[in-house]
């Protein structure tokens, strides 16, 4: 099933003025449910407008969205219900937060849905679960609680409305690598138990490389790419040209094949490159 | 090389909601010399923002000396003198950008030193030019990239003439290619024009570019050394919340695995060479 489909979906900021500017151009794009797809494109790629678009924040000026074969824009499509089925994470979540307590704060999105108390109790609860936060914090104020902790506790409230569709734009800005890596953990545990359909924006190669399965590259407000990670990242040459990079893992790896070994032409993960070289040594008898 | 930074037996605490002290920075010492790029390290929380701050006196010591340029920084009388000389580029490009049209964002810092407008003209010039942004003197910064953003900001510094920049996680909000700027722009701020750089970042390969590489962890010094030396240490700072560049890991994977091979590569081409002469070798 495709769960994200656009047709020819093309935004234009401030129509009509000397200022106008298209940030989306005619994109054709099919995302299967249950993808784990990693959203790369340097600064004014059209990226974050595209996003916007996935769950009605933003009108096309043109062409069309479908979430689950629905037209987002069609007469009859009550947005408001795609609100709750694609959750999105902007930057910086924890500026957002508002309410008085964690808990509270986490159920803002499940209480707009109409759940029971019960359902809203048990929402929070797994959501919290989700993101590693632990229960004694419920009862806190949000403003108490570390960085890394509020950032928890935003992602949880998109995560509590148990959404279809699950979009981060750049969730690990600012996190130390363990805080990176424990929230990206996070969501590939919450993509496997749910098959949720997750993409993840994000500057980090490595972290994309780490955890996608497919990469969507948006270059000049156009898809440059949509491929398997391996595919994607063996395109070293044009991913830099579009101010991007590959992760350095991947770098080594197309030096030690231009001069003239035997390696698999895209390695992009520590593992994968530790493998490919012990491969190489067993293959001479090592 | 004289000492431009000082911290001697630094203590530095928050006060919680609750009243409870959170200490923050734990007897602190650490001296930077002139000329040196030196990388913090450390994991949120560990100290590392706190201990920076402390350099251009936005905060004082609660129990030791710290020292900008020879300056005391609990002396108030010397906090302008000390901001001028030890400047500061912060994470978020768009908090730091006060004017309309990009020169005269430069122009800030240098107008309210008191500087002459020719001088001021000719600083601004030099400052946009360092940092490759001098064809952009007229737009509306808001329109720039966010590497071209940072880029303004240190430009917007440089044109004060400090000894010093401190620069707290540059490049987190960045795209690869405004990386790759924000530091070209640093390196060569450091090795042209000899300006002290001390630059926080989460980024392992950015600290594997500076000449010393500080770890902090828990509000302690761990590690003071070159990178070469601290990124060996890969078990230890993966227990502290970070990481090592993927060359440094994927050499020490391959040593655990029983493979032969240096444990200090740190750079690609070592990594590349290394690499190369191990499976010439069994040809």
């Amino acid at each position: 099933m495709i769960a994200i489909k656009t047709e020819q979906l093309t935004y234009t900021y401030s129509q009509g003025t000397p200022f106008e500017k298209t940030a989306v151009d005619h994109i054709d794009l099919e995302i299967e449910q249950g993808e784990f797809v990693g959203v790369i494109g340097h600064t004014g790629s059209g990226k974050s407008t595209l996003i916007q678009h996935f769950n009605g924040l933003l009108k096309p000026s043109f062409g069309r969205v479908l979430i689950n074969g629905t037209d987002l824009w069609a007469p009859d499509t009550n947005i408001r219900d795609y609100r709750f089925k694609v959750g999105l994470v902007f930057q910086y979540p924890e500026y957002q937060l508002f309410e008085e307590t964690v808990f509270k704060d986490i159920a803002f999105g499940p209480t707009n849905m109409g759940m029971n108390p019960e359902q809203i109790k048990e929402s929070v609860y797994q959501a919290c679960h989700f993101v590693g936060l632990k229960e004694k914090y419920l009862e806190k104020s949000p403003f108490e609680l570390s960085g890394g902790q509020k950032r928890r506790v935003a992602i949880a409230g998109v995560l509590a409305m148990n959404p279809d569709i699950l979009i981060l734009d750049e969730p690990t800005a600012g996190l130390d690598p363990k805080g990176r890596e424990r929230i990206l953990g996070q969501i590939k545990e919450y993509h496997r138990a749910r098959h949720t359909t997750v993409l993840l924006v994000s500057h980090s190669m490595e972290d994309i490389a780490k955890y996608a399965r497919k990469v969507l590259v948006i270059n000049q407000s156009k898809v440059a790419m949509y491929d398997d990670v391996a595919k994607v990242f063996s395109r070293a040459q044009e991913i830099t040209e579009m101010g991007l990079s590959v992760p350095q893992i991947t770098r080594v790896f197309m030096q030690l094949r231009e001069r003239g070994f035997d390696v698999n032409e895209s390695v992009y993960t520590m593992d994968y490159a530790k493998q490919e070289i012990l491969r190489l040594l067993a293959e001479k008898g090592v | 090389m004289p000492e431009i930074l000082s911290a001697k037996g630094v203590t530095f605490g928050y006060l919680k909601e609750d009243n409870e002290l959170n200490i923050v920075l734990k007897n602190i010492s650490l001296s930077i010399q002139e000329g040196e790029l030196v990388a913090i390290l450390g994991h949120n929380g560990s100290g590392k923002s706190t201990i920076a701050k402390h350099f251009n006196a936005i905060l004082v010591p609660q129990e030791g000396k710290v020292t900008a340029c020879g300056i005391d920084t609990k002396n108030e009388e010397e906090i302008y003198r000390i901001r001028q000389q030890v400047g500061m580029v912060f994470q978020n490009p768009d908090n730091q950008i006060v004017a309309t049209i990009v020169e005269e964002d430069v122009a800030f810092g240098p107008e309210n030193l008191g500087i002459a407008p020719a001088e001021i003209r000719r600083r601004v010039d030099e400052a946009l030019k360092d940092v490759g942004m001098y064809e952009y003197k007229d737009h509306a910064p808001h329109q720039l990239s966010g590497g071209q953003k940072q880029r303004i900001a240190i430009a917007g510094i440089i044109a004060m003439r400090p000894r010093c920049i401190i620069l707290d996680e540059p490049t987190a909000m960045l795209d690869p290619k405004g990386r790759r700027e924000v530091l070209t722009t640093i390196r060569k701020l450091n090795k042209e024009h000899n300006i002290t750089v001390v630059l926080i970042t989460h980024y392992m390969e950015e600290a594997a570019q500076c000449d010393r590489v500080v770890v902090m962890n828990d509000g302690e010094l761990l590690f003071d050394s070159t990178p070469r030396d601290v990124f060996s240490h890969v078990q230890i700072l993966k227990e502290v919340g970070l990481d090592v560049p993927q060359t440094t890991e994927l050499c020490h994977e391959l040593r655990r695995a029983g493979i032969n091979l240096p444990d200090d590569i740190l750079t690609e081409e070592e990594c590349v060479e290394a690499l190369t002469s191990l499976l010439e070798g069994v040809r």
